[in-house]
C-alpha cells in the first residue's frame, strides 16, 4: 500500500490545475490518469477559448493543454504522475484501487480531489446504434489527434457550441457537412459561430430531428423531421441525406461513478447535465476531504474547469496544512472569476443548476 | 480516410507506418494511431456486434467510455481499440463471443 496525503484523479484541465495549485502551496499529490497522455479533452480542442485572458482566452485548447502540462512538469519533486493508470475502486477509508499497466495497486490517501470529466450523451433514434454515429468529442478525437475522417458528408446533431464549433472543424478537415439539426426552436450556441456556418453554406434546421438512421453495416442514410411547438413529429416533414456519419452534439454528463462509489451525496440536476454530488462553497462532497471539480462537478466550460481546479487544489492542500502564502487573495480571484464565466444569459442554466444544488455558489 | 489538408493541424506526412492484422489479414495504421483510428481510416466502421442480436457495432466515443469498440487483441478479448496505441504485429480480430477471461 501507497501512502499519498492527496491523490487527484483525472489529468484534465481540473486535474492539472488542481495539482499546480497544490504544489505552488508546496503540497505533493499523484495525479492519476487513464490515458497515456495528460491533457483529457484539451488535447482535441483546435479552436481558440473565449472567456477573459486568466483562462487562456484566444488561444487554442490543444495550446492550453501544452501550457497546463508545463505548468505541471515544473513540479516534478512535487507531483508524481501515473499515466495509463485507471482508477477502479474508492472506498470510504479513502483507500483507492488503481490499474496501472497491468499492475493493480492500492493508495491510501488523506485527501482525494475526483476530477473526472464528462461523458457523453446519446440520442435516441430508430438504428441509432450503428457504427458511423458518433458523439463530437468521438469526432473530434478521431479528426484533432488523429487525422482521419469520421466520413466524407456528415449530418449534425445539436447548435449548442459543441455542435457549431465541430461542423466549423468538420469543414476545416474536408468533410461535408450536409446539415445541422436542432430539435428546439432556437439555437442555443453563441450566434457568432452559427452565422460562420452559415456564411459557407451549412443549413441550420431549428425544431427539426433525426427520425432514423438506415444502413446495413454502417449509416447510408439519415431521415430527419421537423417538431412542432409541443415537440412532436409533423408527419410528411420527412426529409432523407445521404450521409456516411452522423455527429451527436446533445451534451455531457458528469462522470461520477467513483464519487458514487465512495457514498458521497448525490443529487440529479438537469441543468448541470445529470447527477452531480453534494458540494460545499469549498468544492468538498458531502464526505470530509473528498473534492470534486471541473466537469464531474457539472457540466460548463473548460474555463470553468481549469478555475474550478485551481480552487480546489489550493483549499485541498490548506486542509492538509500547506496554505498557499496567497491563498486569501487568490480565493477571492477564483471565485469572482467563476462569478463572470458565469454571468450574463449563457451562464443562466449553469446559475439556476448550482441553486438547485443548494449551499456552494460555485461548485 | 485521412485528413490531407488542414488549416491549423499539421500530420506529418512521413509517419511511420505500423502493419497489423485485422481478422487475419493484413492491415497498416501510422505511429500515434489507436488500433480503432488506423481501422476506421482503412475504411472499417464495424468493429463488434451486440452480444445477443449481433448488430454491428463501432466506436461512439472515442475516448474509452462507452465500450462500444472493444475487441480481441492479440487473444486478450474486451480491449478497448480506441484508446489502445496501435503496435506492430498485433493481431486484431472482431470479437464473437462476451469474451471469455482468456481465449488464447
Amino acid at each position: 500500500m501507497i501512502s499519498k496525503d492527496l491523490v487527484i484523479i483525472g489529468g484534465g484541465p481540473a486535474g492539472l490545475c488542481a495539482a499546480r495549485m497544490a504544489a505552488e502551496a508546496g503540497q505533493s499529490a499523484i495525479l492519476i490518469d487513464r490515458n497515456a497522455k495528460l491533457g483529457g479533452q484539451l488535447i482535441k480542442q483546435t479552436h481558440m477559448f473565449f472567456g477573459s485572458e486568466k483562462q487562456y482566452a484566444k488561444t487554442r485548447g490543444i495550446d492550453i493543454a501544452k501550457k497546463l502540462l508545463d505548468d505541471v512538469g515544473s513540479y516534478p519533486e512535487l507531483i508524481e504522475v501515473w499515466e495509463d493508470a485507471t482508477v477502479v475502486g474508492l472506498y470510504p477509508d479513502k483507500v483507492i484501487t488503481v490499474l496501472k499497466q497491468e499492475k493493480y495497486l492500492k493508495i491510501q490517501a488523506k485527501a482525494i480531489i475526483v476530477a473526472t470529466g464528462a461523458s457523453e450523451k446519446v440520442l435516441a433514434f430508430e438504428n441509432n446504434d450503428l457504427p458511423g454515429i458518433y458523439g463530437a468529442g468521438a469526432v473530434q478525437t478521431l479528426m484533432n489527434v488523429y487525422g482521419v475522417k469520421p466520413g466524407n458528408k456528415i449530418i449534425m446533431v445539436g447548435s449548442g457550441n459543441i455542435g457549431l464549433i465541430v461542423s466549423y472543424q468538420l469543414m476545416q478537415a474536408g468533410v461535408e457537412v450536409v446539415s445541422l439539426v436542432e430539435a428546439s426552436p432556437n439555437i442555443g450556441g453563441y450566434k457568432v459561430h452559427a452565422a460562420k456556418l452559415r456564411r459557407y453554406g451549412v443549413e441550420i434546421n431549428t425544431s427539426c430531428t433525426i427520425k432514423k438512421a438506415i444502413g446495413k453495416e454502417a449509416v447510408e442514410k439519415v431521415v430527419t423531421i421537423k417538431l412542432d411547438e409541443n415537440w412532436n413529429e409533423i408527419p410528411g416533414t420527412e426529409k432523407t441525406y445521404e450521409v456516411d456519419a452522423i455527429c451527436i452534439a446533445v451534451g455531457l454528463t458528469p462522470l461520477t461513478s467513483l464519487l458514487s462509489m465512495i457514498g458521497c451525496e448525490m443529487k440529479y440536476i438537469s441543468e448541470l447535465g445529470g447527477l452531480v454530488p453534494v458540494t460545499n462553497k469549498y468544492h468538498e462532497t458531502s464526505i470530509d476531504n473528498i473534492y470534486v471539480c471541473g466537469d464531474s462537478s457539472g457540466i460548463e466550460e473548460a474555463s470553468s474547469a481549469i478555475v474550478e481546479g485551481y480552487l480546489t487544489g489550493l483549499i485541498a492542500s490548506s486542509k492538509l496544512g500547506k496554505k498557499h502564502p496567497k491563498f486569501a487573495e487568490l480565493v477571492d480571484d477564483f471565485q469572482s472569476q467563476l462569478e463572470n464565466l458565469r454571468n450574463g444569459p449563457f451562464g443562466a442554466k449553469i446559475r439556476q443548476g448550482l441553486k438547485k444544488l443548494g449551499g456552494s455558489v460555485d461548485a | 480516410m485521412r485528413i490531407e489538408k488542414h488549416p491549423i493541424l499539421n500530420f506529418e506526412k512521413e509517419r511511420k507506418k505500423i502493419h497489423f492484422t485485422f481478422n487475419g489479414h493484413p492491415a497498416f495504421g501510422f505511429e500515434g494511431d489507436t488500433i480503432a483510428s488506423a481501422l476506421h481510416a482503412l475504411g472499417v466502421k464495424k468493429l463488434s456486434h451486440s452480444i445477443e442480436l449481433k448488430r454491428p457495432r463501432g466506436f461512439y466515443c472515442a475516448i474509452g467510455n462507452c465500450s462500444s469498440c472493444q475487441m480481441t487483441v492479440d487473444g486478450v478479448p474486451n480491449v478497448k481499440t480506441c484508446i489502445t496505441e496501435l503496435k506492430a504485429g498485433m493481431e486484431v480480430k472482431v470479437q464473437t463471443n462476451k469474451g471469455e477471461l482468456y481465449d488464447k
